[in-house]
């Protein structure tokens, strides 16, 4: 028998916290499925955010520090900074990269620090109880905004790929999505390509994975991925927004 | 010969998205029980499993391992 699929060696044997369909689970997978085959677990060190991903540390076979709400990208500025030769990924929620670590993650991409930044968007924040995100979508129901939010009140919600693209330290960014397995597909060549960027050190590589939260959503899994792939994906349109040359292609 | 389809039914929470992407419609939602009181998945018919890995690439909980068969040397 050969493996079609097997679990990724980088990705520690156990149940994750997660609720019941839950995308993180995929994003874990991705990024361990990378560093296998890059083959980068030893030298990688994962820097965990503050939200429902706060817990990363124990998923992965690989070191990992735990950062301050927001602050992953300065933590993981230190690390890369003082162990140039070690691979230092964050892995962050919205709550924790468009909220309150807005400014450390533009500093970061700014500085082009050789780092890459797993950003999982969900357009809520899901740990502390469904509660609206900068990154909500218009109309969209939370437990703080119950009639759907209100751009006139709470403003558009935060496009942080497009806001980083300018920046010229950035070397790639890519928007995927993780609701089926075409665009599974594509966000783990995308993964990849951000832990390369980092590899070769071309400068500061941000993957954003477009997730669900069906808990908070108030959806069963099935239809979460259908209200992502209808509602996240028109105004938060999936590709590559800046990708450097020296990065091989792996055929699209 | 091993099993195409393995499922670790102690990971497994009864999300029910691989169940969606069977090309072959043979995963569903079954009516057992694992030791945290999610329902499990299963294959009716393992034999029709055609070991695309699809179920198991959408499956969060990577609970879900895809072999396929060797081909059989031509005489």
């Amino acid at each position: 028998m050969k493996a079609v699929f097997t679990r990724p060696q980088a990705l520690s044997d156990q149940a994750t916290h997660y609720c019941p369909g839950c995308l993180h689970g995929i994003a874990h997978r991705l990024v361990a499925e990378a560093l296998d085959e890059l083959d980068l677990t030893e030298r990688a060190v994962g820097v965990a955010s503050v939200g429902c991903s706060v817990f990363t540390y124990n998923y992965f076979d690989c070191d990992f520090q735990q950062a301050a709400h927001g602050r992953a990208p300065a933590v993981a500025t230190g690390i890369k900074r003082a162990r140039p030769d070690s691979i230092v990924f964050t892995y962050q929620g919205d709550g924790d990269l468009a909220s309150i670590g807005a400014a450390e993650a533009m500093h970061a991409a700014s500085r082009g620090e050789k780092i890459t930044v797993i950003f999982i968007n969900n357009a809520i924040y899901g740990m502390t109880g469904g509660q609206m995100a900068p990154t909500t979508l218009e109309g969209q129901r939370t437990t703080t905004s119950p009639s759907g939010r209100d751009v006139s009140l709470t403003g558009h919600p935060l496009r942080m790929s497009e806001m980083l693209q300018g920046l010229p330290g950035v070397a790639y960014l890519a928007r995927v999505s993780c609701h089926d397995v075409k665009h599974i597909r594509q966000a783990k060549q995308s993964v990849q390509k951000a832990f390369e960027v980092q590899r070769e050190g071309l400068g500061f590589a941000m993957v954003e994975l477009l997730s669900n939260c069906p808990t908070n959503w108030g959806m069963t899994p099935g239809e979460s991925l259908k209200w992502l792939e209808e509602n996240m994906i028109p105004y938060y349109p999936i590709g590559e927004l800046k990708t450097p040359e020296a990065v091989t292609d792996h055929g699209e | 010969m091993g099993s195409k389809w393995v499922l670790n039914s102690e990971r497994c929470k009864g999300c029910d998205l691989c169940t969606s992407v069977c090309p072959v419609d043979i995963v569903y939602l079954s009516d057992t029980m694992n030791r945290k009181g999610y329902r499990t998945v299963q294959v009716t018919d393992e034999e029709k499993c055609i070991s695309c890995g699809f179920c198991a690439m959408m499956c969060p909980d990577v609970a879900i391992e895809v072999y396929r068969p060797e081909k059989e040397a031509k005489k």
